[in-house]
């Protein structure tokens, strides 16, 4: 993104661009971990190509929070040159794969969020991340219909991919409290004009969730104040193991391009 | 051990408006909508397209490969089967 940077970068502003290109980093570092090892060929394209849209949203989120930040920090020093407590994403973000229905599950709690998310950012007062909205929401589309359908045929399906399905659902679902977590940091940027505060998305999120899940046959896990941070650097042990694997290769030849 | 594969669909795309489907592979999926989103996430991927059908392989009625002589055969000599004897005009594309 070439474009130059607002007028006046609010550090809100920054976070907020950082922890929306951190999710999709991480997200995406998380579905490419399947390429190889999918159940089925389809699937497996499926699935690296979703990894491949969410880092390309990475690229130009981060790319962005690089040109907002304005010390000289591009997109590849933002994914791979910071540590574990200066990532951003939200802790469900960084949850491992285990299996494909928590893969699903997962896939589909998020893309459910990202479409309403891309949706309200299209119009961002800020306007690269406006544009960058405005491709990502396409994309989003198609991952929420994909897992969607996935979690759908999961739970309504074999004695085992049901159990597994709600194994993962029971799992997961405390995570989904930390999207919508209100925070000082929203509440700068949304009186900005540069995006929803994440919690105002929670009840079109959940009037888009719930009858997916109970399609799908799930039970829905009672709401708990169960509460996570990654938001606020404050990860999971999964997030340190992410890193290294996709740090290794930046830290070890610095600068290294192919 | 028994096998329980997905049904098979065979994946048709039209690379842009204008032109028809062509047969460009299969895919194995549970269902209609999965047929067409693997084969987006297949053969779509590089732009190969604007539009997919998906065709259960199953319900293809397909020629007898042994039935070649009698099918194809008698065509070989009547030339004039062919409009090759008329001008088209330049503008008239995929012919």
């Amino acid at each position: 993104m070439g474009a130059p940077a607002m007028t006046q970068t609010t550090p809100a502003h920054l976070e907020y661009v950082l922890r929306l290109g951190d999710a999709a980093l991480i997200h995406g570092q998380r579905l490419s971990e399947w390429c190889g090892h999918a159940p089925v060929l389809e699937e497996d394209l499926a699935l690296a190509n979703m990894a491949l849209d969410f880092v390309g949203q990475a690229r130009m989120l981060l790319s962005h929070a690089g040109t907002l930040e304005g010390k000289g920090r591009d997109e590849d020093t933002l994914a791979f040159l910071r540590h574990e407590g200066q990532y951003r994403n939200p802790t469900l973000c960084e949850m491992p794969n285990t299996d494909f229905a928590h893969t699903m599950i997962k896939g589909f709690l998020l893309g459910s969020f990202n479409l309403l998310m891309w949706s309200r950012l299209c119009g961002s007062s800020d306007k690269a991340l406006a544009a960058i909205a405005a491709k990502s929401l396409k994309e989003a589309r198609y991952h929420a219909e994909h897992t969607g359908d996935w979690v759908i045929r999961l739970g309504d399906g074999s004695e085992e991919s049901h159990r597994r399905a709600q194994a993962a659902l029971d799992i997961l679902w405390p995570y989904t409290n930390e999207l919508f977590a209100a925070n000082p940091t929203d509440d700068a940027a949304a009186a900005a004009g540069v995006g929803p505060a994440w919690s105002e998305l929670a009840e079109a999120w959940e009037a888009a969730v719930l009858p997916v899940l109970q399609q799908a046959t799930l039970t829905v896990p009672a709401r708990t104040p169960f509460q996570t941070y990654g938001k606020f650097g404050r990860h999971s042990e999964h997030l340190g193991h992410l890193l290294a694997v996709m740090q290794h290769l930046p830290r070890s030849f610095p600068g290294a391009t192919w | 051990m028994e096998r329980k594969e997905w049904p098979l669909w065979e994946i048709f795309i039209r690379s842009k408006n204008g032109l028809d489907h062509k047969h460009c592979g299969s895919v194995h999926a549970t269902d209609a909508r999965m047929a067409l989103q693997v084969a987006r996430d297949v053969y779509t991927r590089r732009q190969e397209g604007v539009s997919i059908w998906a065709v259960r392989a199953e319900d293809i009625v397909a020629s007898d490969p042994d039935a070649k002589p009698e099918l194809f055969d008698p065509a070989e000599d009547k030339i004039y089967r062919h409009p090759t004897f008329y001008k088209l005009p330049d503008e008239v594309d995929h012919m």
